[in-house]
């Protein structure tokens, strides 16, 4: 089966654009740095932030119902979903009752985990992202490469391409002003005719049953104002207690996300509009049976902000479509095999293990060694393929005899080098491929010692 | 220059050492063992040109790691028992590599916890420059090194046993293995653009993203060459072998060391 290793080379194999790729990335993650750097009580808001939200989950299902209370006590609609599946035809149907057929999206990733665009657009709903990233890859068939910057993986002479072929700018254009200006005179369109706006939500408070929105292009604002139907879908994770906790969240988002101090809008939602509708949908997807493990449970405080993804040296070399899921990068490669051991089983060893995404995590969710730790799940279902198993049985098998080890690292270290070129770096070796194999010399270090003056 | 043991904290269980010098094991990582024997020596040397007293186990062979980043746990059941009972029964455990002792300070507890000894085994394991600076206290290192060298931070020494800042993280700057490789005359540590960046060697992912590992390692390569680097400097052999590779593939002049080797001519006190 083809896994992330098959993907990430052959993105890697186009090197001018893994470097590029990489830069675009590490930009972010120097913004952040900069912007991180100015708060000086920053770790201490990681360890807050991670607590409010380990609180929260330890009491998940009080605090969602305390949310539901307050939000219909507002005049918001409250739905259920357990699925993706119910997820989608919650919303088609608020859709379909009022007899809607255009509907603006701005940036939701749980409605890309549910597929909800192709659910919609077969019952003969427009669906149009507004982000302009999320329309760019909408419009170029794909899905988003990464979470925050979803067309990250494009060149602005694709973009270009792109637009000139489906929204008729000017061929050969790639001026990131002027397409700009030009998708946004194109969603501007979108937005006037039309009849309902789903967006998703950064936190929902449970104390206020409220919803806030944070994004940076004020499209779902405009997508909120104008049609009368506001669809939010969200996570059960995405609970906060108070509205003062985002006093902690807010400071932390954006920074880590974008590199900037906040998002250019944080909308609170407490209420529908005058002659409106407000809908929250609270959808489950496989959720509560992360929470139910307790290893890895903390993956559940993840508030998306991506920075994980520019910090991670696999990521920038490999690209978001090499993790083959929804949510990519070091997050995606616990939340993916949680819900799919077999299908993404090759994503907890896409990572050296170095710990960037632990130290930068703005929620503190110890990520690389949760992926470790998914390691051993994998190699105890048996997905971790039986070759890699079996040598590794060999090898501590060796490993725990000292006269097993001498002779094996002797053999090793007499036949390595007498070996033809050829067949030491045969295709058998793929640490030879790109490396030399280290040296062999002739006496180990416990043949040395011996002769060390004491 | 010998530290005043009798003074000294022992890191082993809060208990302060009265009885002289800690008899030191040496935990020499199964490849260096094997591949870099000269920085196993180098290790050695420089511990007892301190003072003190260095045995070297033979009956060890490794921790485990590459079983357990494999997901393989238990294959390393077996190593890490016979490691407490090997290490068990010194004072303290020294090994020239980040990774290992990390993995058993911070992994072992998988497969050791409430076993007699193992809280104490796992507080007194330290790597070769955390243990320079923070158990012996070591505060001055004389000796001549007049190279531009680059400081290869290895991910799991920097950020598993924090041997520095690590730059994602907003607290104050530290670096122990600079703060000893810096007083050397002569030396220039190079600047590098990415001062941590990860370079690829992550144990089996070498060989499993091999594509990913070696674009990783190239990279940082480069960020060394761009700095004027003649020597890339590490607390692990494991990263150094796999940018050695991709250097003498490349036939580039550059040469890796392990920082034991350069400090093995040097005077610490």
């Amino acid at each position: 089966m083809i896994g992330h290793a098959e993907r990430a080379a052959r993105f890697a194999a186009d090197e001018d654009r893994a470097h590029w790729h990489d830069q675009a990335l590490w930009f972010v993650r120097l913004k952040r740095d900069r912007q991180a750097a100015s708060v000086p009580e920053w770790e201490a808001l990681r360890v807050t932030a991670a607590a409010v939200k380990m609180h929260t989950l330890s009491r998940l299902a009080d605090y969602l119902e305390q949310f539901e209370r307050n939000a219909r006590s507002n005049g918001i609609q409250v739905h259920w979903a357990r699925d993706g599946d119910e997820h989608n035809a919650i919303v088609h149907g608020i859709l379909a009752d009022r007899g809607i057929t255009r509907l603006v999206k701005s940036k939701s990733m749980l409605t890309e985990e549910c597929h909800l665009n192709p659910y919609l657009e077969a019952r003969g709903i427009e669906v149009v992202d507004t982000d302009l990233g999320e329309r760019i890859v909408q419009l170029a068939g794909e899905p988003p490469s990464h979470i925050v910057l979803p067309a990250i993986h494009k060149k602005k002479e694709e973009i270009g391409e792109l637009f000139h072929q489906k929204i008729g700018t000017e061929k050969g254009a790639s001026d990131p002003k002027y397409l700009t200006e030009a998708a946004r005179g194109h969603l501007r369109q979108k937005f006037m005719v039309a009849q309902a706006g789903l967006t998703g939500v950064n936190f929902a408070i449970a104390e206020t049953g409220g919803v806030v929105v944070c994004t940076n292009e004020g499209n779902a604002d405009m997508g909120t104002s104008l049609p009368p139907v506001h669809i939010a879908c969200m996570g059960v994770e995405k609970i906060v207690p108070r509205a003062k906790d985002l006093g902690v969240f807010l400071r932390l988002l954006a920074r880590s996300a974008t590199g900037q101090p906040v998002t250019t809008y944080t909308t609170h939602f407490h209420g529908p509009m005058r002659g409106g509708e407000l809908h929250v949908v609270i959808v489950d997807n496989g959720r509560s049976a992360i929470l139910a493990q307790e290893t890895f449970r903390r993956s559940l405080t993840c508030i998306r902000c991506g920075a994980c993804m520019n910090t991670c040296p696999v990521f920038r070399r490999s690209g978001g479509y090499s993790y083959g899921y929804t949510v990519p990068g070091p997050i995606g490669s616990l939340l993916a095999p949680l819900r799919d051991p077999r299908r993404y089983g090759s994503l907890p060893f896409a990572s050296s293990l170095c710990g960037s995404c632990s130290d930068i995590c703005p929620v503190n969710i110890d990520l690389h060694q949760e992926l470790y730790a998914f390691r051993q799940v994998l190699a105890r279902a048996k997905v971790v393929p039986w070759r890699k198993r079996f040598a590794m049985a060999l090898l501590g098998l060796v490993l725990s005899r000292p006269w097993a080890y001498r002779l094996a690292g002797k053999l090793a270290r007499w036949i390595v080098p007498r070996l033809p070129r050829a067949l030491a770096y045969g295709p058998w070796n793929p640490w030879g491929r790109q490396r030399e194999l280290p040296p062999t010399p002739k006496e180990s270090f416990r043949d040395l010692v011996r002769k060390e003056p004491p | 220059m010998v530290p005043c043991w009798g003074l000294t904290l022992s890191a082993a269980g809060g208990s302060f050492l009265l009885t002289g010098m800690p008899k030191i094991a040496l935990f020499v990582p199964c490849y260096v063992d094997q591949l870099y024997p000269q920085v196993g020596l180098a290790t050695l040397r420089v511990l007892r040109r301190l003072g003190l007293e260095v045995e070297f186990p033979e009956e060890q062979t490794c921790c485990g790691q590459p079983m357990a980043n494999s997901g393989c746990a238990e294959e390393v059941r077996t190593l890490a028992e016979r490691f407490l009972r090997i290490f068990g029964s010194y004072e303290q455990v020294v090994a020239p590599s980040g990774s290992c002792v990390s993995m058993v300070r911070n992994h072992y507890a998988q497969w050791l916890e409430g076993r007699p000894g193992f809280d104490r085994l796992r507080a007194s394991t330290f790597e070769l420059c955390e243990y320079l600076v923070d158990v012996a206290r070591v505060a001055k290192v004389e000796g001549d090194f007049p190279r531009k060298v680059g400081l290869h931070q290895s991910c799991h020494g920097l950020r598993e046993l924090g041997l520095a800042r690590s730059s994602e993280r907003m607290v104050a700057p530290f670096d122990k293995v600079r703060f000893l490789l810096g007083q050397l005359r002569g030396i220039q540590l190079v600047d590098l653009t990415r001062p941590d960046e990860c370079c690829g060697f992550g144990g089996t992912f070498a060989v499993a993203e091999e594509a990913i590992s070696c674009l990783m390692g190239r990279d940082r390569i480069a960020d060394h060459e761009k700095g004027g680097a003649e020597v890339i400097a590490g607390f692990d052999m494991s990263c150094l072998m796999h940018l050695d590779g991709l250097i003498r593939r490349a036939g580039k002049q550059l040469r890796v060391m392990h920082v034991a080797e350069i400090l093995e001519g040097a005077r610490l006190s």
